[in-house]
């Protein structure tokens, strides 16, 4: 067994990691972890942009990207979390431009800006331009650029080290974690004053989805199994466009450059929908469009696609501001999207829920916002909540950089306070034993098929319309699988780079997490944002404008329920 | 339909020398090679070992060589490829297991050539200016995804173990282009080196390869530019 210590370690290398890493180095002893390398993070698959009121390209103010970003939510959002999200945004972009990111430009040389989903001039007047964008590769160039001072300022990386447990105190503190180092099958502890979670989502839950693989909830998961607990799970992001099938993204910037969405007949209907912003409507609103259109017969030779048309568009635009989808379509589809429409559906794509933390990343243990000392969070694997029940486009990579940014720069304050504590005996104990107790078992299922039998029903009875009975009936056999779990074999019984192993145990956080979601969406009687319920169509402020928080019970998941921050917008009716 | 895939195993643990397995799986003809490794892993034999992620071209972890030729198993149908598959890692990097090569020594060689920007003074309000112009300079060389596919493809490469490789040279271009940098000199003396661009012999095997469709070639023809005639 290998022995480090470091002030403080973070895992996960994507936006939120690398973000809140770059605020340590230099100034404490830092280590960053990643099942990967840190460049093949899934940062680096956002495409379209990200949101900051520049006012480069047309008069624009965060009062407005404020109003936004809480009516997207459909004001589940904490309020004044997302005042510090759209607030620092600004200097968060241009801090980017500052590490060097090689943004798109305006004629005059500035950050270049486009329309995208639910951000509008005006609170609600009609599109503006607010996406900050690198061509359709801004999470490439977002992740490239903060790894690329990460080389520079020296970052200390453990690469392709999983993460199997946080070392909590008796008195609920985390003193540092236990990885699985990939290429020995040895595992370390990393003693910590302070431990920043920064893992991404659970996208990989579904079957259809723009998840990467390695986005299946580790540090949700590992926090969930040490008695933190997990909030709003039930609201997962379903975008509009993904390539029908394989549920690869198709960024909203190409409804952002024009790009209109057309059923059967040809009708471009998100109009017939949402009047005012159109195609631009947020991501749960569009889903649900285009779920309706196909559940009325409308998708493309009755089949359960529509089509993305940008045929209208210049040639010039398509190759110069959105080359790599196009080149998606093509590799993927065989489709000339200069030609004909581009077959998309909805895809789970962003996990709303997550570890609870306060403004500052730390990481609260329960309604009442009680800290768990030397625990944070932040990204996609958080949730603050800035998001509520439905993500705008280009809030997420704001969100990597402002609250990754403010998680590091709380646990170097903190610093000063935290100590290395006494680390409970043999703190790998329980790890090695799970790890020693898969490996050596014969008989019992094998990961792959417990998975896609939980991926399968994810997608059919929880994706864009839910309902009682099909939420229960994924219940169910997510608990069936839970059982089937505890005997889970694997077909690699090896020290080297054991990959098998590894799904496996990703596999154990995904149940858990799929439990979560649909204990939240079977309780949550309302249709809000990204969770609609087919048999509860309206929204429910009386009795649903509150988080769900999930505790880890021994029978299943216990639900309590935490305040929204409301400041400035109070609830009302959202239309587009 | 019904494909063989003929890949190449090694196993550190029990194996003494790399050998070739067949698997046969029942593909979508529009399934990426990718699909058909997991349809091998997930349902025959779970000891099969290679990085992927993304599944779409973008992260950089799946590159082989598929039929001989360096490809990334997310973006290559099997439609495309008959009905014989073969799969192997990268030449001319250690194998550590089956079709997953050591990357260590890529990345040592990305980071000697100073891949970050390096610039004084940012202003004290808002960004620095660049015109379309001067940002398409380097357009191409920003798409690199570090996957390897050119480096392990380069003859030069193979030959020896101290050519920094394609990759470096890519990722040190995106910078010495850039308006905004102030160390393009630097790095130009770093691959001004014997280790540097002098090394390539303009094969084309690079260009070829790069999923991302960056032309390498041309990319270390203009650091060679630079360095003759100091045309940055």
């Amino acid at each position: 067994m290998a022995f480090h210590r470091f002030d403080v370690v973070v895992v996960g290398a994507g936006g939120a990691g690398l973000s809140a890493a770059l605020q340590l180095v230099g100034n404490a002893s830092v280590a960053c972890i990643t099942k990967l390398y840190p460049t093949r993070s899934h940062t680096g698959a956002a495409q379209g942009g990200v949101a900051a009121s520049l006012g480069n390209v047309e008069e624009d103010h965060w009062e407005w990207h404020l109003y936004d970003t809480i009516k997207g939510g459909d004001y589940l959002v904490d309020q004044d979390a997302a005042e510090i999200l759209v607030k620092d945004a600004i200097d968060a972009v241009v801090g980017l431009e500052h590490m060097g990111l090689p943004f798109s430009r305006t004629p005059e040389g500035k950050i270049a800006q486009r329309r995208f989903g639910g951000h509008t001039r005006n609170f609600g007047e009609g599109p503006v331009m607010r996406a900050c964008y690198a061509a359709d590769r801004t999470g490439h160039m977002i992740l490239s650029t903060l790894y690329q001072n990460s080389v520079k300022n020296k970052v200390t990386f453990f690469d392709e080290y999983h993460l199997l447990d946080l070392i909590m105190t008796e008195d609920g503190a985390c003193q540092g974690v236990v990885v699985y180092e990939l290429k020995t099958g040895e595992i370390h502890t990393i003693h910590a004053k302070a431990v920043i979670l920064a893992t991404g989502g659970a996208g990989r839950v579904f079957k259809i989805t723009s998840n990467a693989m390695a986005s299946t909830g580790d540090g949700m998961g590992v926090a969930y199994r040490a008695g933190v607990p997990l909030m709003d799970l039930e609201f997962m992001q379903f975008h509009p466009t993904g390539l029908a099938r394989l549920g690869i993204l198709v960024s909203e910037a190409a409804r952002g450059e024009g790009g209109i969405v057309r059923n059967s007949t040809g009708e471009a209907f998100a109009a017939r929908y949402a009047p005012t912003m159109k195609d631009l409507a947020p991501r749960d609103m569009m889903s649900r469009f285009i779920h309706q259109e196909i559940k009325e017969g409308r998708g493309i030779d009755g089949k359960d696609y529509v089509l993305l048309d940008l045929t209208h568009l210049s040639k010039e635009t398509i190759a110069e501001k959105l080359p790599d989808i196009s080149d998606f379509a093509r590799v993927y589809l065989g489709v000339e999207p200069t030609e004909e429409g581009i077959p998309i559906q909805p895809t789970a794509h962003f996990t709303m829920g997550g570890i609870p933390t306060n403004n500052d990343g730390q990481v609260i243990r329960d309604a009442e916002g009680t800290i768990v000392p030397g625990l944070y969070a932040a990204g996609e694997c958080a949730c603050v909540s800035i998001h509520g029940a439905n993500r705008l486009g280009t809030n997420s990579l704001l969100e990597l950089l402002v609250f990754g940014r403010r998680a590091g720069k709380q646990a170097m304050h903190d610093l000063d306070s935290l100590e290395f504590g006494i680390l409970p005996p043999a703190p790998e104990a329980d790890a090695r034993a799970r790890i020693d107790a898969i490996k050596s078992r014969s008989t019992g299922a094998k990961a792959p098929e417990i998975r896609a039998a939980m991926q399968t029903s994810m997608t059919e009875n929880l994706s864009v319309s839910r309902e009682e009975s099909g939420i229960k009936e994924t219940l169910a056999l997510v608990q069936q699988l839970k059982h089937d779990y505890a005997d889970v074999t694997v077909d690699d019984k090896g020290a080297v780079y054991n990959i098998d192993l590894m799904e496996a145990l990703e596999l154990g956080h995904m149940l858990n997490i799929a439990e979560v979601m649909c204990v939240g969406a079977l309780d949550r009687q309302e249709s809000r944002g990204a969770h609609y319920r087919a048999d509860f169509t309206s929204r429910d402020d009386a009795g649903w404008l509150k988080h769900t928080v999930a505790h880890n019970g021994p029978d299943g998941p216990l639900m309590t329920y935490k305040p929204v921050t409301i400041t400035r917008f109070e609830p009302k009716e959202r239309t587009y | 339909m019904e494909v063989t895939l003929r890949i190449k195993r090694f196993n550190p643990e029990t194996d003494k020398k790399a050998h070739f397995e067949e698997y046969a799986v029942e593909v979508d003809p529009r399934d990426r090679v990718l699909d058909a490794l997991n349809q091998v892993k997930w349902y025959q034999d779970g000891t099969l070992t290679y990085r992927r992620s993304c599944g779409h071209g973008i992260c950089g972890s799946d590159a082989m060589r598929i039929n001989g030729r360096n490809r990334l198993a997310c973006k290559v149908l099997m439609q495309d490829l008959g009905k014989r598959v073969t799969l192997e890692p990268l030449m001319g990097f250690r194998i550590e297991k089956d079709l997953l090569v050591d990357m260590d020594g890529f990345f040592d060689k990305y980071k000697s050539v100073k891949p970050y920007l390096i610039a004084d003074n940012p202003p004290a309000h808002g960004e620095r200016l660049q015109s379309p112009e001067e940002r398409h300079l380097f357009d191409d060389t920003t798409k690199c995804i570090l996957c390897a596919a050119c480096t392990t493809s380069c003859p030069v490469t193979w030959m020896s173990d101290d050519f920094v490789g394609p990759a470096a040279i890519v990722n040190a271009h995106r910078f010495i282009f850039d308006s905004r940098d102030q160390a393009g000199a630097e790095r130009l003396q770093i691959l001004n080196k014997g280790t540097g661009v002098w090394r390539c012999r303009t094969v084309f095997n690079c260009t070829d390869a790069c999923p991302r469709d960056i032309k390498v070639t041309e990319a270390i023809e203009q650091v060679k530019r630079a360095l003759i005639f100091g045309d940055q």
